[in-house]
């Protein structure tokens, strides 16, 4: 066993460790932080399988910005947990069948790649010696996957457009300061020159 | 595979070393420090009263929005990583392939910057 | 095939709707909550060119961006019906969003975007392009259930929707991984080099997955369960569009990747889809019947109708191709007809739902009363109306095919849901009136009258139809 193998059991032992906690911490908020913990771990996997752009994305997006978006919403949905907790013993003979049925057939599929490996006609594209994993990716990405690639911005505008329809909320009667009107001020609009009798005032 | 572990030694070292601290910090209170267990000592403390409430408040759904749109310009940035390195084999159509996906954004940037997305109130 | 990496002209329509919702963004952005009902009409101005530039698009098979999208007769046939369904819910829309008082520019734009997404569908050759052009519509899709965010109803549509939706996104994924880890290609070309003559148990899980995936995105039996719920809680006009044009695009996408990813291993997947159409046609014959919603309803009959094109789908040929693009084509417009006189059912500015709600209308307003009639009739497959000769080509392909037990489902499942649509024939001709409905707006009075003749004179001269979708099936095979 050599020392990737060690980390490869290392990561993996506490990715699902971790993952298993996801699902059964009492506390959403310790949830979330085990989902981190997965995230990393599966980063850790990435970068011995040689994608390491896609570890640090990974790391980048996920643990940096996804989590704290679960985070936050964990924490604006203020959910009962012991309301939560009720449904658990009522659902988990249903939810244990499926996921028992999903594993035996993990279990099938897995068969067949240990029986009849030459049967699989994986072709993973080989990398050049020399072509760092990020520079081989962005040789396809703009090129030859330019169509995915642009589908992708009009997903990412299509996910803003739908956040700010159904959250952003105004409220009314707040003042904005608008510094195109402010800096738009002139002498003449600003001042007023008041000619004040005396012992009248103005 | 062996060149992966090289390159991120000094990553190694530092998880290595992390955990080491971090577990004996943790497991050296067991062993060493004083112990007077109270209930008392866990519970909320709210001006001597009992605690009305959970100690959690609702956040208000406006971070939710501020952390979603990060999320959006930080896949954004993500994707402009590659194209930096890979610049010189992209060529032009790899250039304007890149124009057009920042132009998309950009315009999602002007709605929700007249939308007003961006103020707090 | 030796594709280009970039090419205009297939992807034409594409581009014009693309440009169209960016400019629509940049008006709405600009000019605020004031430009609404512009940008409402110029989506279905934009809609309407790109309708027009696919109709008009020479009778070729193109593929772009190194393969992952074909453009291809049956791509087309798709696309057009997708895009008139977006259409026509929009037209539908118009006034209704005025008067429920969710009118913002984003819903039009929302609708372009998802429309976008049904388009790549359509045309998706890879298992990556599927995905993307599935993800694309799906995420609009999930915002417009929500689009009245301050309605309950709605609110929870959406969110179930986006829940369910995901999961069925997730089983997609997985199912795609595993074809993708056996094949080793995501290209449906290579697929089907790959998996010709030998088949690995992985690709059939993949396969099984994937088919859990689609679906849930036509909500066929047991994946349906999202249907009643976001037809009864979005708003009518998204209802409407729910009910046509995505339906459209995931039925296009199922027929793509089974015919041309997976013509090797026909029989496996023709259990699975004459399973997923047995379920479907019962439960919607069965599940409609004590509905009181009529939007309710309407999702289990489309349910059922789901179930019949499935029907086609499993004879696993190209007249079985033929009968699913005419059965969608027909299922199309009597779904947009239905829904344009649900629109129209409001009674003193309050939209009313329920089935009662339409007692004696042929006192009150006899054209509806008459259209809708033949509405039901059509979806109940009574002939001569347009309904039944879609039924009558999907049946007639699985009996070819010698499916005899399916064929024999499927026309007892019609007679059985028959009886609810006859019944809301008999609510409006034979109850006493409660009273009338308001004028409706004059688009949905139209949608609703051309649809009326489209499926009452559909016998008199179906052939354009059913040479486009003879053209769209042959491409695939």
């Amino acid at each position: 066993m050599n020392i990737v193998t060690g980390f490869f059991y290392l990561f993996s032992t506490v990715l699902i460790a971790s993952a298993v906690m996801v699902i059964s911490a009492r506390n959403p908020v310790h949830s979330v932080l085990f989902l981190i913990l997965a995230f990393v771990n599966a980063a850790g996997l990435f970068l011995l399988l040689g994608a390491e752009f896609l570890a640090m994305i990974l790391v980048i997006v996920y643990v940096g910005a996804v989590a704290v978006l679960f985070l936050f919403v964990v924490m604006m949905l203020d959910v009962d947990f012991a309301e939560l907790k009720q449904g658990f013993l009522q659902y988990l003979p249903v939810g244990a069948l499926i996921g028992i049925a999903v594993l035996v057939e993990l279990v099938f599929v897995l068969g067949t790649w240990f029986q009849a490996p030459g049967e699989l006609i994986t072709r993973a594209s080989a990398v050049k010696p020399g072509v760092s994993n990020t520079q081989a990716l962005g040789q396809v990405l703009y090129t030859q996957y330019v169509y995915f690639f642009e589908i992708s911005g009009l997903i990412l505008l299509t996910a803003m457009i739908g956040a700010i329809v159904l959250t952003l909320r105004h409220k009314v009667g707040v003042k904005r300061q608008d510094i195109a009107q402010q800096v738009a001020r002139t002498k003449e609009t600003a001042m007023e020159v008041k000619k004040v009798p005396s012992r009248v005032g103005v | 595979m062996q060149s992966v572990i090289a390159d991120y030694l000094p990553l190694v070292i530092f998880m290595a070393l992390s955990l080491v601290i971090g577990g004996a910090l943790l497991v050296a209170p067991f062993a060493l420090a004083f112990k007077a267990p109270d209930s008392e000592k866990l519970s909320a403390y709210e001006c001597g009263f009992k605690a009305f409430d959970d100690a959690r408040m609702k956040f208000d759904i406006r971070f939710y929005l501020v952390s979603l749109l990060f999320i959006i310009f930080d896949l954004e940035v993500a994707f402009l990583f590659p194209w930096a390195i890979a610049f010189k084999d992209v060529g032009l159509f790899g250039f304007w392939a890149m124009i057009i996906f920042l132009g998309v954004l950009t315009i999602g940037f002007v709605y929700e910057w007249n939308k007003g997305a961006l103020e707090w109130d | 095939m030796n594709a280009p990496i970039f090419a205009l002209a297939p992807v034409l329509p594409e581009i014009i709707v693309s440009l169209g919702a960016l400019g629509l963004i940049l008006l709405g952005a600009l000019r605020g909550e004031t430009a609404a009902w512009l940008v409402a009409e110029l989506a279905v101005a934009i809609l309407g060119v790109a309708i027009i530039v696919v109709l008009r698009h020479p009778d070729t098979t193109g593929a772009d961006f190194s393969g992952s999208f074909i453009d291809d007769a049956f791509g087309r046939y798709m696309k057009v019906l997708s895009l008139i369904g977006a259409l026509v819910a929009l037209l539908l829309s118009l006034d209704f969003t005025a008067r429920e008082k969710f009118a913002s520019f984003e819903y039009p734009i929302l609708i372009l975007l998802s429309t976008i997404g049904m388009m790549l569908m359509a045309s998706a050759n890879d298992l990556i392009a599927l995905y993307m052009g599935l993800e694309l519509s799906s995420l609009a899709l999930y915002v417009i259930a929500a689009i009245k965010r301050d309605d309950v109803k709605s609110s929870e549509a959406g969110l179930k929707y986006f829940v369910l939706g995901a999961l069925s996104s997730g089983m997609l994924l997985y199912g795609a991984s595993l074809i993708y880890g056996f094949s080793g290609t995501v290209s449906f070309n290579g697929i089907a080099h790959a998996i010709h003559g030998q088949v690995s148990i992985g690709v059939i899980f993949g396969l099984v997955f994937m088919m859990a995936g689609m679906a849930f995105k036509i909500s066929a039996v047991p994946f349906h369960m999202w249907t009643p719920d976001v037809y009864e809680g979005a708003p009518t006009p998204v209802t409407a569009f729910f009910a046509s044009a995505p339906k459209m695009a995931a039925v296009a996408m199922m027929v793509r990747i089974l015919s041309t990813a997976f013509p090797g291993i026909v029989t496996q997947w023709q259990q699975i889809v004459g399973f997923l159409a047995i379920l479907s046609m019962l439960l919607g014959a069965f599940a409609a019947i004590g509905q009181t919603n009529i939007k309710r309803l309407m999702a289990y009959s489309s349910i059922g109708h789901m179930g019949f094109a499935l029907v086609g789908l499993a004879a696993g040929t190209q007249i079985g191709v033929q009968g699913v693009l005419i059965y969608m084509t027909i299922y199309l417009l009597m779904t947009l007809g239905t829904f344009a006189a649900i629109i129209s059912m409001r009674r003193n500015g309050q939209m009313v739902e329920t089935i009662a709600d339409l007692a004696g209308l042929s006192k009150t307003n006899g054209k509806m009363a008459f259209f809708l009639a033949m509405m039901m009739f059509s979806l109940a497959g009574i002939p001569p109306l347009a309904g039944f000769f879609g039924k009558f080509y999907v049946i007639g392909a699985a009996m070819e095919a010698h499916l005899y037990t399916l064929s024999t489902i499927a026309v007892l499942a019609s007679v059985v849901s028959a009886f609810y649509y006859l019944r809301i024939v008999k609510i409006m001709y034979l109850d006493d009136s409660v009273g009338a409905f308001d004028k409706p707006y004059w688009v949905v009075d139209w949608a609703l009258v051309l649809s009326g003749i489209f499926v009452l004179a559909f016998w008199v001269y179906p052939s354009p139809i059913i040479i486009g979708a003879m053209a769209a099936a042959k491409s695939l095979f």
